[in-house]
């Protein structure tokens, strides 16, 4: 038997490579050091949240724009819970502060995974194959979303401080890594392992995979595919929910439109890596994190524009993103 | 002729503003290979593709083993119908260790699979074997077309709903499939497989078909034995458009 075909390294390649070329444009090592962490830290946040999203948009054809009001959601909740756990957090000691974020997380994921149940439920499923309608109906979704946060938390900023041990930085020679930018590329690559995992060695993760490429063979298959679907979506949502965690810790701030601010940044991962494709989604999130961080150096009055800049660059070069899914 | 494994009564079929189908009746008996032919776009695939609720018949009646066929596609694939579409429908970033993983429902692991059957397909199509872990996507036409008819046989059936097996295969692999299905037929694993089958290569049609039926403006148009079509040239002239002496392609679609 042969062994199968040689992987694509060349989207891959573009991360060391955008990584290299900023070195000589920022000069500092140590400064170059400290962006590629925020900016990998970035970027593995924004997987985790685009990462349901791309899968959702894969399987079933859906444009859900309302994807943001999971993050909002999960990172109130956390919010909700770090704040009434002070004691845990106040306290130097790691394992007191993986006491109370924890189940911080594993609440803000459990929360808008029911939610993605019913919004899947009530907002999506009535709108099946009809995009216009579902750009419409998502974003409305996200609106009264965002309406009951504030109805529920209030509509300003409040502050979500690190824990104790997560503040502060590593400090190797001149570089200053942030801790907390460490741990949530910690948590960014486990997340990516266990989604690859999935995909590539598990029944339900191949049933995914070719759910994404052909639904119509997959139910002559005998599958059901809106149940596979139903499934992605929760579980897409409780990623954005955990990312919403991640990105209200990182900003150590969070905001009822907090959602909107990340939904544009997800697209335009979910676009630069190829609808439906998990590796793309995980390399163009990679790359935002850090153009963003580069270019908020070098260049900020460029920063928004940099995403975008880069985005158009991509889709010049491979029209269908960096690891298009077959057959779509 | 046996008992029908499959019955449609008076089906019709709209695609969009389109009727394709006009009233289509059809038994497919039991245990036996039904060759479903007719010129281009007389119905056949949309034939196959109501009957496996890939498009929702209008009006009439489908029943499958004795009761009306389920309304969902995957309730239809559990019931005991495999269908190897006429486009292949092969998961091109799959590999084909994993096309054959997924046919095969109650298998969790390649490991799962009955060897027998396994070694059995791998005979037939070599080069699946050969290409066990190459996507899909790669193979070529021919292969693709093999992987599809195997995701369709590597498990027990009761009925093989098949749009056009041997297009872009090598006659020595056509061969082999038409030893398939006679071994499917004649009950090899202990399952007498029934086979609704859409062909365009006459010749095999002939080989390989017990009861044939002719498709025109989306309306069955005759019914009999395959090898009385296949000795009438009259017949074939006059439902198939072939010319006297030049039966080797009875169009399809």
């Amino acid at each position: 038997m042969k062994s199968g075909d040689s992987f694509d390294w060349l989207p891959l390649a573009l991360v060391p490579a955008l990584a290299l070329l900023a070195l000589p444009l920022i000069g500092s090592p140590s400064t170059w050091v400290t962006l590629t962490v925020a900016g990998l830290a970035m970027g593995m946040i924004i997987f985790i949240i685009a990462s349901g999203l791309t899968l959702v948009f894969g399987l079933m054809d859906v444009l859900n724009f309302g994807h943001g009001v999971f993050i909002a959601l999960g990172a109130f909740v956390a919010m909700s819970v770090l704040g009434a756990m002070n004691d845990w957090t106040g306290q130097a000691s790691l394992l007191a502060n993986l006491v109370a974020v924890i189940p911080a997380m594993l609440l803000a994921m459990a929360v808008c995974g029911v939610l993605g149940l019913v919004f899947e439920r009530y907002i999506i499923r009535p709108v099946y194959g009809q995009h216009l309608k579902q750009i419409l109906i998502t974003m409305g979704g996200m609106i009264v979303g965002e309406e009951l946060i504030k109805a529920i938390w209030g509509p300003t900023q409040i502050p979500l401080p690190l824990p104790e041990s997560f503040r502060g930085a590593f400090v190797i020679g001149d570089a200053a890594l942030e801790k907390y930018r460490v741990v949530a590329v910690v948590v960014g690559l486990s997340v990516f392992g266990v989604m690859s995992y999935v995909l590539t060695a598990t029944k339900v993760g191949l049933l995914v995979r070719a759910g994404v490429q052909d639904r119509e063979m997959v139910e002559s298959l005998g599958y059901r595919i809106h149940r596979l679907f139903v499934g992605v979506f929760v579980a897409g949502s409780a990623l954005a929910g955990l990312g919403g965690v991640m990105w209200g810790l990182y900003q150590q701030t969070v905001v009822p439109q907090m959602g909107g601010q990340v939904n544009v940044l997800i697209f335009i991962v979910i676009i630069i890596g190829g609808l439906g494709s998990t590796l793309g989604c995980f390399i163009g999130a990679v790359l935002v994190g850090l153009m963003a961080n580069y270019t908020g150096f070098l260049a900020p009055k460029l920063a928004m524009f940099s995403n975008i800049g880069l985005m158009v660059a991509v889709l010049l070069w491979r029209s269908r993103g960096l690891y298009p899914v077959t057959s779509r | 002729m046996s008992a029908p494994l499959l019955t449609l009564q008076g089906v019709h079929t709209h695609i969009g503003a389109y009727h394709i189908l006009h009233g289509v009746d059809l038994l497919v008996p039991e245990g036996e290979v039904t060759m479903l032919l007719g010129r281009n776009g007389a119905g056949k695939t949309t034939c196959l593709r109501t009957i496996m609720g890939l498009w929702k018949s209008a009006q009439g009646s489908i029943q499958f083993n004795g009761a009306p066929m389920p309304a969902l596609t995957p309730d239809i694939a559990q019931s005991g119908i495999a269908y190897v579409p006429e486009a292949m429908g092969v998961f091109a970033d799959l590999s084909v260790k994993e096309n054959l993983l997924l046919a095969a429902r109650a298998a969790r692991r390649i490991e799962d699979l009955e060897e027998a059957r396994l070694t059995w397909v791998f005979s037939m199509f070599p080069a699946l074997k050969t290409f066990w872990s190459h996507p899909a996507g790669k193979l070529s036409g021919g292969q693709k077309q093999m992987l599809s008819v195997a995701r369709a046989i590597i498990e027990p059936r009761k009925l093989l709903l098949i749009d056009e097996p041997t297009k872009g295969l090598a006659p020595a692999i056509i061969q082999n499939m038409l030893q398939a299905f006679r071994e499917l037929k004649a009950g090899a694993f202990g399952t007498r497989t029934t086979i609704l089958m859409v062909e365009q290569n006459f010749s095999f049609a002939c080989s390989v078909g017990d009861t044939v039926a002719v498709m025109d403006n989306g309306k069955i148009i005759h019914t009999g034995s395959m090898a009385q079509l296949a000795a009438e040239e009259a017949l074939q002239e006059r439902f198939l458009g072939l010319s006297l002496g030049a039966g080797s392609t009875a169009g399809a679609h």
